[in-house]
């Protein structure tokens, strides 16, 4: 169950602490995250809200290891993410995290294919197990049919879907959604957001979903309102309590 | 090498591109290729010199005879193994454009001096036994189809009149470098009859005891015939060769100069190259990095796509220089060591490579120290 304005240590997921992100613009502070305290379970789906510049992204971004925070702590599976040096949060985030980005980001030069095993690659397993691995994510995102083809050859809704299974093929701990709808059409965005809650639901995957779509939010069993670098409003939906 | 297929991928996406700059590796390592090869055939004498032997010359000039009459003398200095005279006939076989070295030669010291060129005692013999007799290099015979028993004209360019002479012995090089272009008849044909500069000779190979001795026998011998009408200048073959080389002009300096130029410009256009490639992808090693490629996993990706290029362009350049060099001297004679040596190729190798790298590391840095967050928000 997702908690917000938390104190202390908990066997929750992932734990945030005290987070503050600062940004400097010459003599100007801009405070894009403040003191910031957050639980999420295992299986948690979560989405956040919120206006441009109210740290939506700031907090996606420091919860995937991409960025530093100023101060405070996070705790992924009991990890302590901010101590990590470049190249161990570079590994962490093999392991852990699972980006699916609103533009999809495919490499266009290969196939859908190639692109899912991408983060395979990082890892030991042989090309049989890497084909094993991306079939079934394949399959399990329903773009099984479409191997071969080439991000350009593929409408949006199906990019996305390659641009999931990417993100679920080295089963990481969570996965991060950065608007993953935004760029689609409504028939296509209910698409992506029926598979991401049936992930949820039926994978147990743990999601943490950045939208500014009410639609897709409302799939959340979580919904958390950041303003100003404030989480001001938690909308508990759905499932969780 | 999990990451080929990327690396292919990203070779393959802008094919026009990779095209041309792995087309400005081609030309500028054949040329490298060709520019080795003039070096190798200006420089043949110096490399195959050998460490033992003197040549002595007038002190005034290479074209000013010696009187044949110091081969004696020459002799008799400490340190000396073996003394031999050849002269140059500087005569042309049926069109000026088929030139060769003919020389006149002591038939019967000049092998003894010159045991690189490779000939069968029986053949030898019937040169000593023919006064017309001639040996010729396999070169020559190769080129112009010549065989044992051959009459073969020459006009005279120095002395006058058409000379005729009979193929008796044919001589292979011991090394690969060995000059075999060349044309010997005997020196007392030619002292017989020629018209003029009779009891004279072009000049004379000695062949020291020891290569230790070759500094106080060269300061000997010229010591010897100083103060004399015919002074001599005496220096070690490799030195004459290196001097005779640089009367052509400073050929080092000169590939040197055009083969640096080529090789800057070439690092500039394809560092161009690489630099446009990493700016046009930065969304995407972005997107490799966050999803869990290291620094040097990016580093690599890019130095190694600059490295393909060198590699393929540079080794498709080197094998058009080889294939090209197969082919012959195409200058009818005046580089008859037209030859690519391996030591060439592997250099020339590395010569790209090594562009490649110097090109592609900076691009490949940038790309490394790409900072996640700020690439994905570029649009």
């Amino acid at each position: 169950m997702v908690s917000v304005d938390v104190q202390g240590s908990s066997n929750a997921l992932i734990q945030v602490r005290s987070l503050e992100k600062t940004y400097h613009r010459g003599s100007e502070e801009l405070h894009v995250l403040q003191r910031l305290d957050l639980d999420v379970e295992a299986g948690d789906f979560v989405a956040f809200m919120g206006p441009s510049g109210s740290g939506k992204s700031t907090l996606l971004n420091l919860l995937g290891g991409l960025d530093t925070p100023t101060s405070g702590s996070i705790k992924v599976a009991g990890d302590e993410i901010t101590r990590l040096s470049a190249g161990e949060l570079t590994q962490w985030r093999a392991r852990h995290v699972g980006f699916v980005f609103q533009m999809y980001n495919l490499i266009p030069v290969l196939t859908a294919y190639q692109n899912v095993e991408l983060p395979l690659l990082l890892t030991s397993l042989s090309r049989s197990e890497r084909r094993r691995h991306v079939e079934a994510a394949m399959a399990l995102v329903g773009v099984a049919d479409r191997m071969q083809h080439y991000p350009g050859q593929l409408s949006g809704g199906q990019g996305q879907r390659v641009g999931i299974a990417r993100a679920l093929v080295a089963d990481p701990t969570f996965l991060l959604c950065d608007e993953p709808t935004g760029d689609l059409d409504r028939k296509s965005a209910d698409e992506i957001m029926d598979l991401i809650t049936r992930l949820s639901e039926e994978q147990g995957k743990t999601v943490l979903l950045v939208t500014h779509d009410p639609l897709a939010a409302q799939r959340a069993g979580a919904v958390l309102h950041l303003e100003k670098g404030v989480l001001v409003e938690a909308a508990i939906a759905r499932t969780a309590g | 090498m999990k990451s080929l297929p990327l690396l292919l991928a990203n070779l393959r996406r802008k094919k026009v591109r990779t095209t041309l700059t792995v087309g400005s590796f081609a030309v500028a390592l054949f040329l490298y290729g060709i520019l080795a090869v003039v070096r190798g055939a200006f420089s043949q004498g110096v490399d195959v010199a050998g460490v033992d032997r003197l040549v002595i010359i007038n002190k005034v000039s290479l074209i000013q005879p010696l009187p044949v009459s110091y081969q004696e003398r020459l002799r008799r200095i400490p340190g000396v193994k073996d003394v031999t005279y050849a002269s140059w006939f500087g005569g042309v076989y049926q069109d000026e454009r088929n030139f060769f070295p003919i020389f006149g030669i002591d038939m019967n010291t000049y092998r003894s001096v010159f045991p690189e060129f490779a000939i069968s005692e029986d053949q030898w013999k019937a040169f000593l036994e023919d006064r017309e007799g001639a040996v010729v290099g396999e070169g020559l015979v190769e080129r112009f189809g010549w065989k044992l028993g051959d009459r073969i004209p020459i006009k005279g360019t120095i002395f006058p009149g058409t000379w005729e002479f009979n193929i008796r012995a044919i001589y292979k090089g011991a090394q690969l470098q060995t000059d075999v272009t060349q044309f010997w008849f005997r020196g007392d044909m030619l002292e017989e009859r020629k018209p003029f500069q009779k009891g004279m000779v072009g000049w004379y190979t000695v062949r020291t005891t020891s290569p230790d001795e070759s500094v106080s026998v060269a300061k000997a011998i010229d010591e010897m015939f100083s103060n004399s009408q015919w002074e001599t200048k005496t220096e070690t073959e490799k030195s004459f060769a290196a001097s005779f080389v640089k009367q052509m002009g400073n050929i080092e300096f000169l590939i040197l100069t055009i083969g640096g130029v080529v090789f800057f410009t070439l690092l500039l256009v394809t560092g161009n190259t690489m630099a446009i490639a990493v700016r046009e992808r930065v969304r995407e090693l972005a997107v490799l990095k966050a999803i869990g490629y290291s620094n040097s996993s990016v580093l690599f990706l890019v130095l190694m796509e600059s490295l393909v290029i060198a590699a393929l362009g540079g080794g498709a350049g080197l094998l058009l220089a080889k294939l090209f060099t197969l082919r012959g001297d195409p200058t009818g004679g005046l580089l008859p060591f037209f030859y690519l040596p391996p030591q060439a190729i592997i250099s020339g190798l590395a010569l790209a490579l090594g562009i490649g790298a110097i090109a592609g590391i900076t691009p490949a840095i940038s790309a490394m120290r790409l900072r996640v967050v700020d690439a994905l928000r570029r649009v």
